[in-house]
């Protein structure tokens, strides 16, 4: 009883501290409607329940990733990364870094990086939006999962990273160049998408179990700072969807293409045999 | 009566296929790699099933209320034809949801600890303050400015990729210059400011935008807002830790 009293009470927390972030956007939205659109909204009524559906649904999904994943996810990010579980213990540290000594850690961020991202409902919602404009052409599953493969391989090599302690701008602008690269040869249609997938990945599942990987392994490597080395996953997380969504675009357009190409030449061997026949 | 109990029995498993590689990955490590238990059973479930009802939830609303206003108001400001007030909203629009961001608002503080750390502001609480509130401003309006540029480049029309790759050099100078304690913070910070309701709403506001004027296409220059939302904070972010110093 207490602990259902206890629940109604955090619970009130967290949907406070919702309303209070939606706050500025309804402001600013009303604002404008009233004072410059000067129009009534079409369908008040259900876009009136829909906010409230989203803030309920915001509030409770936040509430049980504290209760239930967070928790339970930043402890292992703690436990991976301590020296304990890598050296059995730091007096068996040997005193150079060898990465591969952190392999678990990889095998996680990999893991964390793609079902956290599969999880995001701001992903889920970009998807269906270009689902939706491209008349189906963009599956929102192909979509969310070439997102994902993009976040898991960006954090993977994140943490790399801030084990070996290799500048992180050298990771950012080599990314850089592929995504320039990529953009002259991707479809067209597909370079605002993947653009945009890049700062859609990385919000209310990702961020708080990416940053605590990040900070854990930043405080027990040793030779790593917390506060120099412990940021920039997130910035791995962001760069890379944006190449895996363009390589998906390239592969499916490839495919299609190869596709076309093999039934148009069953096409002209089947139109040569029926010439052959009428000789 | 039936109908709609069947439609939330159907979002809810469809939620749960969403969760489930996470489900998956941390029974995996907790069970397997750690080999520990699982620490209070009941919490942990009870949890999951609210982030289910609360995925669900939030997925209707989406489609019920955040899709719908986004469009109502690209199309109602298409009609309108001011494009003083649509940039004038578009500034709003990014400044004010980034100001209140929680996750900005914590990367902020952990950086004017580093600063204080590094030496280059005083260790004293005063001026913590007002180098987080510093580094927040900075971030808030270079979302409005990258939100206002991406609206008028869907008015114009102007290909995204010379402003991205344009943005890409930006950051590559400022990198160069910047104080390399706040290089991190920079790159980190255009990937946080970008909210699970703001997304949506951009999104909405700028396919809205490009299927109301003539001769855009919404795939080609509806989206790419959000990029601009994550790619401005970086200059700006290191152009501030360029100023404090």
């Amino acid at each position: 009883m207490a602990g259902l009293l206890q629940w109604f009470v955090d619970f009130g927390g967290v949907l406070l501290s919702t309303v209070r972030d939606v706050l500025p956007i309804i402001v600013i939205l009303l604002g404008f409607q009233i004072f410059v659109l000067r129009k009534a909204i079409p369908n008040l009524r259900r876009v009136i329940i829909g906010f409230a559906y989203v803030i309920v649904g915001l509030a409770l999904f936040l509430q049980g990733l504290e209760q239930a994943l967070f928790p339970l996810g930043r402890l292992m990010a703690e436990q991976l990364t301590n020296p304990e579980f890598i050296y059995n213990g730091l007096e068996n540290f040997s005193g150079t870094i060898h990465w591969q000594d952190y392999k678990w850690v990889y095998v996680f961020a990999v893991a964390i990086g793609f079902s956290t991202t599969i999880a995001e409902p701001s992903l889920m919602a970009v998807a269906i939006k270009a689902n939706e404009v491209s008349g189906g052409s963009i599956g929102v599953w192909g979509l969310r999962i070439a997102v994902a493969i993009g976040v898991a391989i960006g954090i993977g090599l994140g943490a790399f990273r801030i084990v070996t302690g290799y500048p992180l701008h050298w990771f950012i602008i080599s990314g850089y160049f592929v995504v320039v690269i990529q953009t002259f040869f991707a479809p067209k249609m597909i370079v605002p998408l993947a653009y945009d997938s890049g700062g859609v990945t990385t919000s209310t599942v990702t961020v708080p179990l990416v940053a605590a990987l990040g900070l854990g392994l930043a405080e027990t490597v040793p030779g790593r700072n917390p506060l120099m080395d412990g940021f920039g996953l997130i910035a791995f997380a962001s760069l890379f969807p944006i190449i895996a969504v363009m390589a998906y675009a390239q592969i499916s357009a490839f495919m299609s293409k190869r596709k076309a190409a093999r039934i148009d030449t069953r096409l002209t061997k089947l139109s040569t045999a029926k010439i052959n026949l009428k000789r | 009566m039936l109908r709609p109990l069947k439609a939330l029995f159907f979002s809810l498993l469809g939620s749960l296929r969403d969760l489930f590689p996470i489900i998956i990955v941390i029974g995996f490590f907790q069970l397997v790699v750690l080999q520990q238990p699982i620490p209070d059973l009941v919490s942990l479930l009870t949890g999951i099933l609210f982030v289910l009802l609360g995925l669900t939830f939030f997925m209707f609303g989406l489609e019920m209320g955040l899709f719908p206003i986004g469009e109502s108001m690209a199309h109602a400001f298409a009609q309108k034809g001011s494009v003083m007030w649509l940039l004038i909203f578009a500034f709003a629009l990014g400044f004010g949801t980034t100001i209140a961001e929680p996750a900005l608002i914590a990367v902020a503080a952990e950086s004017a600890q580093i600063a204080a750390e590094g030496g280059v502001i005083d260790k004293t609480e005063a001026a913590m303050k007002s180098y987080a509130t510093g580094l927040r401003l900075t971030v808030a309006v270079s979302v409005g400015l990258a939100i206002l540029v991406g609206v008028l480049r869907i008015l114009k029309g102007w290909p995204i990729h010379y402003l991205i790759i344009g943005g890409y050099i930006g950051v590559m100078i400022m990198t160069t210059m910047a104080p390399k304690s706040i290089i991190g913070i920079a790159y980190d910070s255009g990937g946080v400011t970008t909210s699970t309701i703001t997304v949506p709403l951009v999104a909405a506001l700028g396919v809205g935008l490009a299927s109301s004027i003539k001769g855009r296409n919404p795939m080609v220059d509806g989206f790419g807002l959000i990029a601009f939302a994550s790619l401005t904070p970086m200059i700006f972010v290191m152009g501030y830790g360029m100023v404090i110093n």
